[in-house]
């Protein structure tokens, strides 16, 4: 298990705060900002990262993370290249770093050498967006091996047949879609959704992060209150493809960064 | 995931529920028009010198190709899970336009995704969708082709479940799609089997179909492959060339991956990203195969080749001319095929060849590609 991961959910708790994870997708604007745009987030407050490797079909993404992603592949990012971004963040970094991945790239890489080369470079977690638990025992397998946990992802639609499921092969937290559909802004919380999370929590054994559509500050101060920590991505991925590659998009993410760093507070 | 449960199981037991069965082949019947014909190709069987060639005309089927058989059994399994509203990718529009059809006819409110390069090419399908009361939503990502419109109609269903159903297409995507689109396009094998008994008195010893995500090729391939003395061959786009990029010929140049839910044989670079694909026919321009072809290949029952552009063109006026059957480009392939080895069979020997549909859709982009103003 890693402890960067678990440190940063205790270091979190004990400042009475959900972790902050924000989202952005590894290689946008390009390849030599990312490591850049990690460090400003870390200084925001960040407690993990969660790093988008880009794909070229992304179903389980909206617009914005879609556009990323042609951004991204469109100036040469390939796994390989993010496990190098990691590698050289850790130079400077201890911040936790979460791949969010598609399965195709890693298949293509080779599941084993994957592992081992991610753990090398420094990554303490792997979500695969479309891999489901029944199908997740290999990579399970492959990345406790190294010290990497495997985050699952639990939808509102799941059954407790299939929470109970992920018990078994999650790590510190299972990744809860705060709404059926897929990633990008939203203008409401679903209703009933601490609940859900209570209940997952239980099923599961495991620390619950909510993600999906989470876009204001003032969302994340609603689920930091039941939640184990927050995902905000497509606000600060829109604003990254606003921006481009300026001087002041390190100084602007980190800002915005902030404004939710800061939301995390527990009342 | 739930709703693939919930999709598994509703199918189960509309498979299993008899007044299901009869209701759809009732719709099959007095609807579609089945059981579609075989017709003995006698003009172009003489012009090859070799073998005869029925066709299974599947662009008899109401709406012009196979694809009905499927739309309409999946709009009447939308139905009867509750949901309202039905979805559907296109490539080729054939799907769109069955999906359009089933939906009308039923009283389901209907959403068809369509890459715009698809849009551009099968103009006239768009707009009798439109006409179907269908609404067309371009997908302007990617290849602007299939695998667009179905990543696309996925994060749509995934954002709608509880109100919609994802009608897909071929025997793609993940589990139970393959299978029960599969099932739902066995009519085609069923039937011809025992036509092609009657009217040949023996089995054929090749069948031949066109390959995009492998429907029309599954459902007459089915109730062939326990025959092993019957060849069976599926036929994929060869474009404009080998290199990856010019092609959909997934396995000649593909390798395995996983796209869209399936582990299948999938045109990807040695990153993982999936490639572009070209093709002349919307319909079989897609990077992956259906999974039951990759195992039909691995296993060696089922051969698959390529046909490139020029090939299917030649092929599209030669039944049209020798046929008087204009065939849609995607099923040209197939018969492109079967215009290289028929003259090298016997002359006692037949091909039978799925027509999985007609080629009006394609006569103005023919046009174009010649050089022909309409
Ligand atoms: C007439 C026709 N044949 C074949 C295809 C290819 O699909 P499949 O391989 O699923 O039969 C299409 C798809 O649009 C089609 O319209």
């Amino acid at each position: 298990m890693s402890g960067r991961i678990e440190r940063a959910f205790t270091r979190a708790r004990k400042a009475k705060r959900a972790a902050f994870i924000p989202y952005i997708t590894a290689g946008d604007p390009n390849p030599e900002r990312t490591v850049v745009l990690a460090r400003a987030l870390e200084r925001a407050g960040a407690d993990i990262l969660e790093l988008g490797v880009p794909f070229t079909d992304p179903i389980a993404d909206g617009p914005t993370n879609q556009r990323a992603a042609e951004r991204a592949l469109s100036r040469g990012t390939t796994l390989s290249g993010v496990l190098g971004l990691v590698r050289e963040l850790r130079y400077s970094s201890e911040l936790p770093v979460v791949l969010f991945t598609y399965f195709n790239p890693v298949h293509a890489y080779g599941m084993a050498r994957f592992a081992v080369d991610a753990a090398a470079a420094g990554v303490d977690g792997v979500l695969f967006t479309d891999v489901p638990v029944d199908e997740a025992a290999v990579a399970h397998e492959a990345l406790k091996r190294v010290g990497i946990e495997l985050v699952l992802l639990v939808a509102p639609t799941s059954t407790r047949a299939r929470v109970k499921a992920v018990r078994r092969l999650a790590g510190s937290f299972v990744y809860f879609i705060a709404r059926a559909g897929v990633t990008g802004p939203r203008t409401s919380l679903e209703e009933g959704l601490e609940d859900q999370v209570r209940l997952v929590r239980k099923l599961a054994k495991a620390r619950v992060v909510v993600g999906f559509g989470v876009s204001t500050p003032e969302q994340v101060t609603r689920i930091a209150q039941f939640a184990d920590g927050v995902v905000v991505g497509s606000a600060l991925v829109e604003r990254i493809g606003e921006l481009g590659d300026v001087p002041e998009l390190p100084g602007e993410v980190e800002a915005i960064a902030r404004s939710f760093a800061l939301a995390t507070r527990r009342k | 995931m739930a709703p693939l449960e919930e999709l598994t199981q509703a199918w189960q037991e509309a498979r299993r529920d008899r007044a299901f069965r009869r209701e759809l082949a009732d719709l099959l019947e007095n609807y579609c028009g089945r059981p579609t014909p075989i017709s003995h190709a006698a003009r172009l069987t003489k012009h090859f010198g070799g073998a005869a060639v029925y066709l299974k005309r599947e662009d008899l089927c109401h709406t012009g190709a196979h694809k009905i058989n499927n739309a309409l059994a999946q709009c009447l399994l939308a139905r009867r899970m509750g949901k309202g509203r039905v979805i559907a990718e296109t490539g080729a529009g054939q799907h769109g336009v069955a999906v359009a059809t089933a939906a009308a006819l039923l009283g389901l409110r209907c959403r068809v995704y369509m890459g715009t390069e698809d849009e551009r090419r099968q103009a006239l399908n768009v707009y009798r969708m439109k006409l179907l009361g269908a609404e067309v939503v371009g997908v302007d990502a990617g290849s602007r082709t299939l695998k667009d419109a179905i990543n696309e109609s996925l994060r749509d269903w995934v954002t709608n479940v509880a109100s919609t159903h994802y009608v897909l297409g071929s025997v793609l995507g993940p589990h139970p799609y393959p299978a029960m689109v599969r099932e739902f396009q066995s009519v085609i094998g069923s039937e011809a089997l025992l036509q092609i008994r009657k009217q040949h008195r023996s089995l054929p010893r090749l069948v031949v179909a066109c390959v995009g995500g492998g429907s029309n090729a599954a459902g007459i391939f089915s109730a062939f492959v326990p025959y092993r003395q019957v060849e069976l061959v599926g036929v994929e786009a060869g474009g404009r060339g080998t290199r990856l990029g010019e092609h959909a010929a997934r396995f000649a140049g593909g390798a395995p991956g996983v796209l869209h839910g399936t582990r299948s044989y999938v045109l990807q670079d040695q990153d993982g990203l999936i490639v572009q694909t070209h093709s002349v026919s919307a319909g079989l321009d897609y990077p992956a195969v259906g999974p039951e072809h990759a195992w039909w290949h691995d296993s060696r029952r089922v051969s698959y080749v390529r046909v490139e552009d020029g090939e299917a063109l030649d092929a599209f006026h030669l039944l049209s001319e020798f046929e008087g059957i204009v065939p849609a480009l995607e099923t040209a392939h197939a018969l492109a095929y079967v215009a290289r080895v028929a003259p090298r069979m016997g002359s006692g020997e037949a091909i039978l060849v799925n027509l999985s549909g007609r080629g009006d859709k394609d006569v103005t982009e023919v046009a174009r590609l010649e050089g022909v103003a309409l």
